[in-house]
């Protein structure tokens, strides 16, 4: 519906995405210098100018599908490595945990602090590197001056546009079920006390005024919930108190990342509509991905720095298994580019895609066509 | 008191819009029909007084030049003096259809013209007043559709312009006597109110300005504006001079629909802090003054609600859809 949501799903999608890597590095105990590494190297890709230039741009949300082909990309941006397994828990949990942000936002544009959250700790991931850092401010700056002076209706329409992206997920996730924020039917909790929104009144009062607009009367009634006045409106500034924990890190080394598959979505009718997308469609996307990743610069390994795997889950034999059990209705199943037709018809996309080198494989000497469907595969 | 009814499932979730339930009454038949919004579809299901769902339909928005499947920001029927309308609203236009879903009888699409490049167009706000219906759209104009008894010569008669900002909802009440002075309210996403005199040509009675907060639900009843705003409050206002009467601090979120039973004067408001309120309206017979009674608040746990009303005129019975949630839930008074 709005047209100015994607820089601000992308961003926090984003956020969430370093949260959990920086979680799982540490875990895994990659050597904090490589780990230092793959974090500078993603956020470094995420930030840049020209990729930023693409995102900003008015456009429509595309399908989680789409946006979860760049979320690849972006992952696989450094030496680092994830199995499909890994890669589709990570896309789970960002996508959970943004859900989860943007629904208890207590007002539409809290969604911006939320934002903001976010960047605030990429900032702390990438604090040594000046030029890193300055890009990431640019971005705080496009953001200020593209929703800053938005008005209370944009945002509840940029609200309503997010929930619709989000629409019908319901993995459950073992943080948010231990920290109960969610039912173990996959739902959220939604607490009925409280701070109120700021600029809201706590319920239960009702005001009768005369014609000259005195106030003649007051009543009381019993709202239901325990809500109390909000303290303080959180910061929108470069620096401040943004109040609002939404968009924070909740993870942590005793905090570990676990999903549990069989929350699965009910609703298969509205998810076999998304996967026999129809071929414009997918053709759009096809476009959608060229330009967005088109602007991505990639960081070719200079020299011969080895790369490693990473796994989202506590031992191989759990990614393997996890692989094997996905449920059918949660496949992301990345954009299936069938023919070399569609290929040679996107040779934007066709560049981009030859850009990317994966350092274990040999090259082939194949056809270059060949080429690209079998680096396409190998998402 | 009200008890929870058995739900009525649905097809698929109902999307996080406002006003995002439709229900049309039909006593004669002892049935109940509702319209929920999913997203690129809507549904459209008839129940037995217990709950019992009997036949859907789903509908879909009409394809047209695009990136992806429009979506449906809206469906509403449109009760008119010598026939029932359901008139679905979305990104690309507006669709009208005999009542049960059967025959699009008017295809609109709407003129996305000069538009700036960051503005989404859309339909939105949907109500009928005498054989006029009228639609808002995300431009702030109004469009009146004159509706003839039957077949599908519909035409627009005219565009209102009033607002600025994109239109949440419409309201309308059949004329109050003679001498009554307002028939429809228009309500924007900048809290703006519009209240006009219908006719061959509407008259733009008074502007009640909102404070930049939306206001996405709109109800009128006995010469009272009853609008929900989207800081929770519910205000009442003379709708021929927009001098307010009553301000409720209801909800602690945005109120996403509003319902009226007319004949009872009960108002029901609903919002995303999970909670449903019903008010009791009244004259004060001293003051004349519209008083308002809190009479009934129901939490619908977990639940972001978006859209809620009265299913019967003794507004003893209401519905509820909310976002993610693939049923309609019902309660009854006890």
């Amino acid at each position: 519906m709005s047209l100015r949501t994607l820089p601000l799903l992308f961003l926090n999608l984003g956020g969430e995405m370093l949260y959990i890597l920086d979680q799982r590095l540490r875990a895994q105990n990659i050597p904090a210098d490589k780990a230092r590494k793959v974090l500078n190297d993603i956020i470094s890709t995420m930030f840049n100018r020209k990729f930023m230039e693409e995102l900003f741009k008015p456009q429509e949300l595309y399908s989680k599908k789409a946006l979860r082909t760049v979320y690849d990309r972006l992952a696989h941006a450094s030496i680092m490595r994830l199995n499909q397994a890994s890669m589709d828990k990570l896309y789970d949990l960002m996508t959970m945990a943004f859900k989860y942000q943007v629904l208890l936002c207590p007002r539409p544009k809290d969604v911006l602090l939320v934002t903001f959250n976010h960047l605030d700790a990429i900032k702390g991931f990438i604090q040594d590197s000046p030029a890193i850092l300055q890009q990431v401010e640019e971005t705080f700056q496009q953001l200020t001056d593209r929703y800053g002076g938005l008005s209370d209706g944009e945002f509840q329409l940029i609200r309503q546009t997010l929930l619709i992206f989000f629409q019908d997920l319901h993995i459950r996730v073992s943080i948010f079920l231990k920290d109960k924020v969610q039912n173990s039917n996959g739902r959220f909790v939604l607490p009925v006390s409280g701070p109120v929104p700021w600029g809201t009144e706590v319920p239960g009062l009702i005001r009768i005024f005369t014609d000259k607009g005195k106030e003649a009367k007051k009543v009381e009634f019993k709202h239901g919930g325990h809500y109390v006045t909000a303290p303080k409106e959180g910061s929108f500034e470069l620096y401040g108190d943004r109040v609002l924990k939404l968009g924070t890190n909740m993870y942590s080394m005793n905090r570990p990342v676990e999903t549990h598959m069989s929350g699965a979505s009910k609703n298969l009718a509205s998810r076999t509509q998304e996967i026999i997308a129809p071929n414009p469609l997918a053709k759009e996307e096809l476009n959608f991905l060229a330009r967005l990743m088109g602007g991505m610069e990639i960081k070719k390994p200079s020299g011969p720095e080895p790369g490693f795997r990473l796994n989202l889950f506590t031992t191989d034999e759990e990614e393997e298994q996890a692989a094997l059990t996905r449920p059918e209705e949660l496949s992301y199943e990345v954009i299936n580019i069938q023919a070399t037709q569609d290929l040679q018809r996107n040779k934007e996309l066709a560049r981009i895609m030859g850009e990317f080198e994966v350092t274990e494989q040999p090259k082939h000497s194949a056809s270059k066509g060949d080429d690209l469907l079998a680096m396409m595969d190998g998402f | 008191m009200f008890r929870r009814e058995r739900p009525i499932p649905l097809r698929g979730s109902a999307a996080p819009l406002c006003n995002n339930l439709s229900v049309l009454q039909v006593p004669s038949r002892n049935l109940t029909h509702f319209g929920v919004v999913h997203g690129p579809s809507a549904q459209l299901l008839s129940a037995a007084p217990e709950g019992v769902p009997l036949a859907q339909r789903q509908l879909h928005a009409k394809e047209g030049a695009g990136v992806s499947p429009p979506l449906i920001t809206q469906v509403h029927w449109c009760v008119l003096p010598f026939r029932v309308l359901l008139v679905l609203t979305s990104h690309r236009g507006i669709q009208m259809y005999e009542s049960d879903g059967s025959v699009m009888v008017y295809w609109h699409a709407l003129d996305s013209g000069d538009v700036s490049p960051v503005q989404a167009v859309f339909a939105r706000g949907i109500a009928s007043i005498g054989r006029f219906i009228c639609v808002g759209t995300w431009s702030g104009r109004v469009l009146v559709f004159d509706i003839p008894a039957k077949g599908p010569n519909i035409v627009l008669s005219e565009e209102l312009a009033g607002h600025q900002t994109s239109v949440t909802d419409i309201a309308t009440e059949p004329a109050q006597g003679q001498d009554c002075v307002a028939d429809v309210v228009t309500a924007d996403n900048s809290g703006l109110l519009c209240v006009w005199r219908s006719g061959p040509k509407f008259k733009l009675v008074t502007q009640i300005p909102g404070f930049g907060v939306p206001c996405p639900s709109v109800q009128l009843w006995h010469g009272t504006v009853a609008a929900g705003y989207g800081d929770g409050q519910v205000r009442l206002y003379e709708a021929s001079t927009g001098t307010l009467h009553v301000q409720i601090s209801a909800h602690a979120r945005a109120i996403c629909a509003l319902d009226l039973a007319p004949e009872v004067g009960k108002l029901l408001s609903a919002a995303e802090d999970t909670f449903v309120h019903i008010w009791k309206l009244s004259r004060s017979p001293e003051s004349g003054h519209t008083e308002v009674e809190h009479c009934h608040g129901e939490c619908v746990p977990d639940t972001q609600v978006c859209g809620a009303r009265f299913c019967d005129p003794s507004g003893s019975s209401f519905a509820v859809t909310g976002y993610d949630l693939a049923e309609i839930l019902r309660f009854s008074s006890v």
